[in-house]
């Protein structure tokens, strides 16, 4: 098996072994199918698109297709332990609902999102007066699926505003590789931001 | 006629039927003294049997679910589509079953058998059978060909509800489950529909209490308006649209009763040649078997609680334009296995066809279904 995707590494080694995860906008199912092998945890992702969610189903992830823009209503009882969103918070229509939702379902949540606040966006948009194009945000600003994007600094202010506690922070680059310049500076040079946090 | 076998059929296929003695006691209360059940099988058991599906069928079903009976059937059985070689269920790898139910009229013990107890036909006289029913007989089909649990057991609307049945019942007996298409229980507008069914061959003045056969007619008309209205509520409104429009037989109004429309004459023949095919008390009681399951029932009419020991690992499909088994009832299936943390994976494939899409080469299903599938195999060759 190829290696996992080093965010991916990084949230695996958050999840608790043999908890109950729920993986929203889970893609072809690989985080959860790592879960499932490594840590034995009971998990289900939600997707949207058919085929990934064959790819799940063939790689013998459980999946449920659903549409995020529409919440987790669906979901009552039962809470997760973890409920996952990698790159997909900027994508959604209601990205703050979505993450109290997460919260509602799950008792604790975690994200991955591009950080609009890396220094090359700022540069883009500093000097080049037009919206960023990076190798994290590769499509233009007409025909992009990442709607609400945000910074470190704007997610954390989101977080305070509705009570939600960070517990961890890591910020890693367009390789998924941490360095020392991200630790001491992560909303300028950190490309990928992962959240872990609950309810307050 | 087909020409020639196709590669990918299961071929020429000859039902068999077994014999059951021993009494079968039946949730509504009447008993059995004994009963046939009609089935065939596609592909080769293993050793142990564990490679062992079993299908079951639809409202209007039968045991005939794939292959021809003879060279000169016009059409293979109803779910070719899914079964054969290289197909989703792969008879190159499962041995599968598909029967008759109690109460059919395509022979298993139903209205049209000779009731032992009188030497003539039972007509209205066969009792109620329940989806409960049905899966019990099941079960004891699977003991008379050895097979201790299925691999899967699959089935589409009222066959899809068979299968929940089964996974409540015999949690034991059922490794895999697929839903297709279903429901945990009836709405009442789908109940309605089944009672103007059966007002329509009841009221058909050749229906004789279900005795018909006995004064040698047939409710042609009532079994014929049955199966019109269930033809509207299987097809959508777009599918309606895009197969006839409004477009005219002759091209003009005639501003008469006739047949006008081509939808007229489509509906008219399907009744026509529904009624050629099927019985009307079997009619009656399939759809009572629709509208009696309710396995929450039983377990305070919570849907979890009733799945609560279920085992097997399921796969739920529904189609988005389905309006007679929504979307929306397959979530509440994917929510009660979800609450029990069951294996569950749900897919609601985009199809413009209505209920009908289950039976339909739609590429999203077979390739959903056929993953899931393709689980199966490794499971039975590991």
């Amino acid at each position: 098996m190829s290696e996992l995707r080093p965010d991916l590494q990084i949230i695996s080694e958050w999840i608790t072994p043999g908890s109950r995860v729920m993986d929203l906008g889970c893609g072809d199912g690989t985080l959860l199918k790592h879960l499932n092998d490594t840590l034995k945890v009971k998990g289900y992702g939600l997707e949207i698109d058919i085929d990934n969610i064959v790819q799940c189903i063939q790689s013998g992830v459980n999946v449920i297709q659903a549409d995020l823009d529409e919440g987790l209503s669906d979901f009552e009882g039962a809470p997760f332990d973890f409920v996952v969103m990698t790159q997909a918070l900027q994508a959604v229509k209601h990205p703050d609902r979505l993450l109290n939702e997460m919260l509602r379902v799950g008792h604790e949540g975690i994200v991955t999102f591009p950080n609009f606040g890396h220094i090359s966006s700022r540069l883009q948009l500093a000097f080049g007066g037009h919206m960023p194009v990076t190798k994290i945000l590769p499509s233009e600003w007409y025909n992009t699926p990442n709607i609400h994007l945000c910074t470190l600094t704007d997610f954390e202010h989101l977080c305070r505003n509705n009570g939600i506690h960070i517990i961890e922070r890591t910020v890693v680059d367009r390789s998924h590789k941490a360095g020392l310049g991200m630790r001491l500076l992560p909303n300028l040079l950190g490309e990928i931001a992962i959240y872990r946090f609950k309810r307050k | 006629m087909p020409d020639r076998i196709p590669e990918d059929s299961v071929g020429i296929i000859s039902p068999q039927t077994m014999h059951f003695d021993a009494p079968l006691a039946l949730v509504c209360g009447r008993t059995l003294p004994q009963y046939d059940l009609i089935y065939e099988t596609y592909g080769e058991a293993n050793a142990d049997k564990s490679n062992a599906i079993l299908i079951c069928h639809a409202l209007s079903s039968d045991h005939h679910a794939a292959g021809y009976h003879s060279m000169e059937d016009r059409k293979p059985g109803w779910w070719d589509a899914c079964i054969g070689p290289g197909k989703v269920i792969d008879t190159n790898h499962f041995y599968v079953v598909s029967l008759n139910n109690l109460g059919g009229c395509k022979g298993s013990s139903g209205p049209t058998s000779i009731n032992p107890a009188t030497g003539k036909t039972y007509g209205p006289d066969f009792p109620i059978v329940t989806v409960k029913d049905w899966v019990k007989s099941q079960a004891l089909l699977a003991d008379r060909l050895g097979i201790d649990s299925w691999q899967a057991v699959i089935g589409g609307s009222l066959g899809g509800m068979q299968v929940l049945q089964w996974s409540i019942d015999y949690p034991d007996r059922i490794r895999n489950a697929a839903v297709i298409a279903s429901a945990p229980k009836l709405t009442a507008q789908n109940i309605g529909f089944n009672e103007v069914s059966r007002q329509a061959i009841m009221t058909d003045p050749e229906f004789h209490e279900g005795r018909y056969s006995e004064h040698g007619v047939v409710p042609r008309r009532g079994l014929m308006l049955a199966r019109m209205l269930g033809h509207i509520t299987y097809l959508s409104d777009d599918a309606m649209r895009e197969k006839f429009g409004r477009e005219l037989r002759e091209g003009r109004i005639n501003y008469g009763f006739d047949v006008e429309f081509q939808v007229e004459s489509y509906l008219r023949y399907q009744g026509q040649s529904f009624v050629d095919r099927f019985d009307a008390n079997t009619y009656l009681l399939m759809t009572k078997a629709l509208d009696y399951f309710d396995p929450a029932a039983d377990y305070d009419h919570d849907l979890s609680k009733a799945l609560s020991h279920a085992r097997a690992n399921f796969l739920v499909i529904s189609f988005s334009s389905d309006w007679r088994f929504a979307p929306e009832r397959s979530r509440e299936i994917v929510r009660a296995l979800r609450n029990n943390n069951h294996n569950v994976s749900y897919a609601d494939i985009e199809a413009p066809h209505g209920h009908d899409a289950f039976l339909l080469p739609i590429q999203h299903y077979l390739d959903v279904f056929g993953a899931w599938m393709s689980q199966r195999v490794k499971e039975v060759s590991a």
